[in-house]
């Protein structure tokens, strides 16, 4: 991050950045996160010059880090997101959040066909391509791109 | 979950193809081997099909096994509320093969992971019928005397047949060429033709079933079209005759083309093909019982005995 770049949201001491989101995606990260119920200092930033995105988000949250498995989410949506683990206003750990090969019990199924959505079940889907991501529902084999998975 | 079972042709390595493909054919030699002495067969057919349990229930009869099961989700106890999960669970305790049929896609592959038994797949929903492709490969087995190097047109529904997209699946490892001929609405998905992409697997694509088309194939698979899978009807009418196969067209073509059909037809195939040498949809339906006899024993890990000394 460039010191330009960091005016535009407030610096953080202890927390979670997420960086590099695509604003499309942004306000789907946000909930995922369940940010909406967090008592914490919480930054947004959207629609800020990237390079590499063109538009992208920022989320700044105060004295949270996020376990693995919300961390899986955002990177169905946003493949592109890194992650940076603030203490004492130093990153101390940055990396870019990893889609799993199997995606389990995070998608419901948009087939309404489909088996998962009418027994009391996980659902299961397997990542069929990275780039887009593509996720295939490993019961009925409808796929469907990343950014517009629907999330539990 | 029982490794036997068979949920989707792509469950099935090469090898094991071409397995169920020679016991199909020592079926079809010997189609009342009693191997199945005391076995019992559950058939669940949430969704009525009499077709696929007539010729399911035929092939455990045929080698002296035993059905019971249910030939439609109203007499069942699904039909009381019971998910899928409790009723295979209750099922399995009686059994020792499942073959069930459901309107929802997945169903099978769900059951499968809940029980031990083996589970056969006989079509759920719109989505797996590989005893449908089976019977497909055995057929074109048959009559072209290997699977290897064919030319395979495919007409009509290519968007929503199932069973022309088990069948690029399942002949992927035979070096086929396909010909994909539908209208635009019911084209071949863009899934299937990256697919033979990665596969370098030759295809071409025409809206026009022309004589160029026919007189190259080894194959034509005709499927239905249906007015249903239109959003626009006027579409529909213009489109519907353009795929139908009538006799005069088959003049010049190939003396091993054979025409298939899953069937039931509605007009795609005209009635004086019916006499044609190259119609065989019929006897394909018939090898539907060895194929799935053959699936069967897959399923309960038998092998006729006499098959290792002929
Ligand atoms: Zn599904």
């Amino acid at each position: 991050m460039t010191g330009k770049k960091e005016l535009a949201v407030a610096a953080l001491r202890n927390g979670t950045v997420i960086d590099h989101i695509p604003s499309d995606v942004l306000f789907k990260a946000v909930r995922i996160l369940g940010i909406e119920s967090l008592g914490t200092a919480v930054t947004i930033g959207n629609n800020l010059e990237s390079g590499k995105l063109g538009k992208k988000g920022i989320i700044k949250v105060a004295d949270v880090e996020f376990d693995q498995a919300t961390l899986d989410r955002i990177a169905l949506l946003a493949p592109t997101a890194v992650v940076n683990t603030i203490r004492d206003y130093n990153v101390v750990e940055k990396h870019p959040v990893t889609l799993p090969d199997t995606i389990t019990d995070i998608v419901r199924c948009a087939n309404p066909k489909c088996i998962t959505n009418n027994e009391p079940m996980a659902t299961r889907f397997h990542v069929v391509s990275r780039e887009p991501v593509t996720i295939r529902c490993h019961y009925c084999n409808h796929t469907v791109s990343g950014d517009k998975a629907q999330l539990h | 979950m029982n490794p036997n079972s068979l949920v989707s042709i792509a469950d099935l390595t090469k090898d094991e193809i071409l397995d169920l493909l020679k016991t199909a054919e020592y079926f079809e030699r010997h189609p009342n081997s009693k191997i199945l002495d005391g076995r019992v067969a559950a058939t669940l057919f949430f969704e009525p099909s009499t077709r696929t349990r007539l010729s399911f229930e035929t092939a455990v009869n045929r080698l002296g096994g035993r059905v019971i099961g249910f030939s439609d989700a109203s007499t069942s106890s699904s039909s009381k509320g019971e998910t899928l999960h409790d009723t295979i669970k209750m099922v399995s305790n009686y059994v020792d093969i499942i073959i069930m049929r459901h309107f929802l896609e997945g169903a099978a592959r769900y059951a499968s992971e809940v029980t031990d038994v083996p589970v056969v797949n006989a079509g759920d929903g719109a989505n797996q019928h590989p005893s449908q492709t089976m019977l497909d490969l055995y057929s074109i087995y048959k009559t072209q005397g290997t699977l290897y190097d064919l030319t395979i047109t495919m007409v009509g529904d290519l968007k929503y047949g199932r069973t022309v997209h088990s069948l690029i699946m399942a002949m992927q490892y035979f070096r086929p060429k396909f010909n994909f001929v539908a209208c635009h609405e019911l084209a071949m998905p863009d899934e299937y033709k990256r697919f033979c992409d990665e596969k370098g697997i030759p295809y071409t694509e025409t809206t026009d079933f022309s004589p160029e088309v026919i007189n190259s194939s080894d194959i034509i698979y005709m499927t239905r079209v249906q007015r249903e899978r239109f959003t626009d009807i006027m579409e529909y009418e213009r489109v519907k005759d353009l795929y139908n196969l009538h006799n005069s067209m088959l003049d010049n073509s190939k003396d091993n083309l054979r025409i298939l059909h899953p069937l039931p037809r509605i007009t795609e195939i005209s009635y004086d093909v019916d006499a044609n040498p190259k119609a065989y949809y019929f006897d394909q339906a018939r090898n539907g019982l060895y194929a799935r006899q053959a699936i069967i024993c897959r399923a309960l890990g038998i092998k006729p005995e006499e098959m290792t000394n002929e």
